[in-house]
């Protein structure tokens, strides 16, 4: 059974009466495996970013079905959505999108607090995932006093902390470095070569898309292409 | 989530804009102080006037006499002298009377030595002090054998020993009143003013008897000015008023078309009037101070509204890593629950400061009590739950992709 089932999944904004409705994704049928390395291209305003808000359960289709993990997950409500992303997915987004008042430990035990987990336990396992991701030393930093690379890996521990099968990653090198990108991407590497999480990435450059096992265009909406391509790393 | 890490959520929140959170409580402080001084004042008045009342004596009837008639003039009620010490003793027997004493006032000059007082001296019966509430100090009230004996003593109010005798015991000594002499038997406990005005420790009492005949002597021989009567209790006082009337037809032989020759007064309602006047300025204070928690109240929303806009992102950061919508509306309510609750205990303690201040100032009673306060705290619960409740709410209700791309 595919993690991800897109079945004919569409999604248009309402716009004002006498305007066209633009369709920013018209029937996207789509299976994404566990244990897939995925890197989703396109220019902008093709509707991948869109995508990716529908897959991370962000935001609802207008049609179609979406079936997480065997779960059809277009029916579910906004709380039982939250329990979704809280428990199966991982965000790493362009922006970081840390909380600048909160340490990044505690930044990084942000999910953990909204599933009940006490904060000893949450302490632990947030420091344990900056560890992981090289940040050892930065645990009672604020993100503000970081670097780009190094706020980018605190949220990567954040997506990690909860264990969660999926990792949606939307441009998390937009914002940085060539060099930084390179090893925020050998982290997703790793991530999917040794503990097998599923990671689908957006992105717009072709050398970091060249990290992912397969690669799906999107124009307009539609999927041009979806090719599985040899790792070149 | 937890309450106790949605509560260190909240108040971390809190400590991030400190001048903005400060001023917003201070309009919390504000309101919630005025509430406590304003609850403070309304009581401390009430109290007041609730003690004259007592002073008083309670469930009190006043009998005057009718009005007379003299050479065309009708002089008022009082001026007839219908009513008798014996009518007294008949009303004080009444089902639905408790006691019932004759009054004959009237003001004389008392000596002691060198000393020398001019005050209001009531000729009573033994049950006036029943009937005002009031008891002896030191030594003892007259009895009904020295009524009956005509005997020439006398009891002391405060004001007056105090200006006969300075720092002496008055009990025992023999004082001047109109050239004869009296002896003290005993003193009456302090009473302070009356709900006139009038300093009610300023007055002496003797035996009706020896006042009708030995001290006042007068016009009409046996007639009292008024007869204070007090009844059972507060239930029975439309019998009592009932039994007085008809006693005192029968006793003055009225036939059935004549008026009554006399008036029963209800000093109940008096009283009422004037604790309803009480009441109903506390309720005006507590209202005018009620706004000001109000606006402190909107402040509070206001605050919270522009919080809400301003951490839209952390808001859509937070849905995303799985915040539910009860998540977010209890970390937002209990954010502006915090400000009132802190700002109210402040404000609360800043109101019972400006009550003492209030009262050792101008003299004032002003009376805070646990109801009040507990009132004032409840108060700002209720105003950070209403106020807190639309901001928070519109928090939660956010979709959190829209929150996420929100600048």
């Amino acid at each position: 059974m595919p993690l991800i089932q897109l079945d004919r999944i569409s999604k248009q904004y309402p716009s004002a009466a006498d305007q066209p409705v633009p369709q920013v994704l018209d029937g996207i049928t789509l299976n994404i495996e566990q244990g897939e390395f995925v890197a989703i291209m396109g220019p902008s305003g093709s509707g991948k970013s869109t995508l990716m808000n529908l897959i991370g359960c962000l935001d609802t289709p207008s049609g179609g079905h979406y079936h997480l993990d065997g779960r059809d997950v277009t029916t579910l409500e906004p709380d039982e959505l939250a329990l979704v992303r809280n428990q199966t997915i991982g965000f790493v987004f362009q922006g970081f999108n840390l909380l600048k008042r909160i340490s990044a430990l505690d930044n990084v035990g942000l999910p953990l607090l909204y599933s009940n987990i006490s904060k000893s336990e949450r302490r632990s396992r947030a420091a344990a995932m900056l560890e992981l991701t090289g940040l050892g030393r930065y645990v009672h930093s604020l993100p503000n006093r970081m670097s780009g690379g190094q706020q980018q890996r605190v949220a990567i521990a954040r997506a990690l902390v909860n264990q969660p099968r999926l990792i949606l990653a939307d441009e998390p090198t937009g914002n940085l470095d060539s060099h930084t990108s390179r090893e925020i991407m050998d982290i997703f590497a790793k991530l999917n070569r040794e503990q097998g999480i599923t990671i689908v990435l957006v992105t717009h450059e072709n050398d970091i898309a060249r990290y992912a096992k397969r690669l799906i265009r999107i124009v307009d909406g539609h999927v041009v292409q979806d090719q599985t391509q040899v790792n070149t790393e | 989530m937890n309450l106790l890490s949605i509560i260190y959520e909240a108040w971390s929140a809190m400590g991030q804009n400190k001048l903005r959170t400060g001023l917003t409580m201070l309009g919390m402080i504000i309101g919630v102080g005025a509430v406590v001084v304003m609850l403070g004042i309304g009581q401390g008045a009430r109290t007041t006037i609730n003690e004259s009342i007592k002073s008083m004596g309670s469930n009190l009837f006043i009998v005057l006499s009718g009005a007379s008639t003299s050479g065309g003039l009708r002089m008022g009620s009082g001026s007839a002298p219908t009513l008798t010490a014996d009518d007294g003793e008949a009303l004080a027997k009444l089902d639905s009377v408790n006691a019932a004493s004759p009054v004959l006032p009237g003001t004389v000059q008392l000596s002691y030595g060198a000393n020398n007082w001019s005050t209001l001296t009531y000729a009573v019966s033994p049950n006036y002090l029943v009937v005002r509430d009031w008891a002896v100090e030191s030594g003892q009230n007259f009895t009904d054998t020295e009524v009956r004996g005509a005997t020439r003593v006398v009891v002391l109010g405060k004001t007056v020993a105090k200006n006969l005798f300075g720092e002496e015991d008055p009990v025992g000594k023999t004082i001047r009143i109109k050239g004869s002499p009296y002896q003290v038997i005993g003193l009456l406990t302090n009473r302070g003013q009356s709900l006139d005005g009038r300093d009610q420790d300023d007055s002496a009492l003797i035996p009706i008897s020896t006042g009708q005949r030995k001290l006042f002597g007068g016009q009409f021989p046996g007639t009292v000015r008024y007869i204070l009567v007090q009844a059972k209790s507060a239930q029975v006082m439309p019998e009592a008023e009932q039994e007085i009337t008809q006693m005192l037809r029968i006793r003055h032989r009225l036939s059935e078309e004549q008026e009554n020759d006399f008036t029963v007064r209800n000093l109940a309602a008096v009283a009422q009037t004037a604790a309803t006047s009480a009441q109903a300025m506390s309720f005006m204070l507590g209202a005018i101070a009620s706004i000001s928690l109000l606006v402190g109240g909107i402040g509070i929303m206001n605050i919270m509204l522009v919080s809400v806009t301003e951490r839209t992102r952390e808001i859509g950061i937070r849905m995303a890593v799985g915040a539910r919508r009860r998540d977010i509306l209890l970390q937002f309510l209990l954010e502006a629950l915090m400000i009132c609750l802190v700002g109210g205990t402040i404000g609360i303690g800043i109101g019972v400061g400006a009550a003492w201040l209030t009262s050792d100032m101008s003299g004032m009673t002003v009376e805070i009590t646990f109801g009040a306060i507990g009132m004032s705290f409840l108060f700002s619960f209720a105003v950070g739950v209403f106020f807190g409740y639309y901001p928070a709410r519109r928090a939660a209700s956010l979709r959190p992709v829209e929150a996420l791309r929100y600048e």
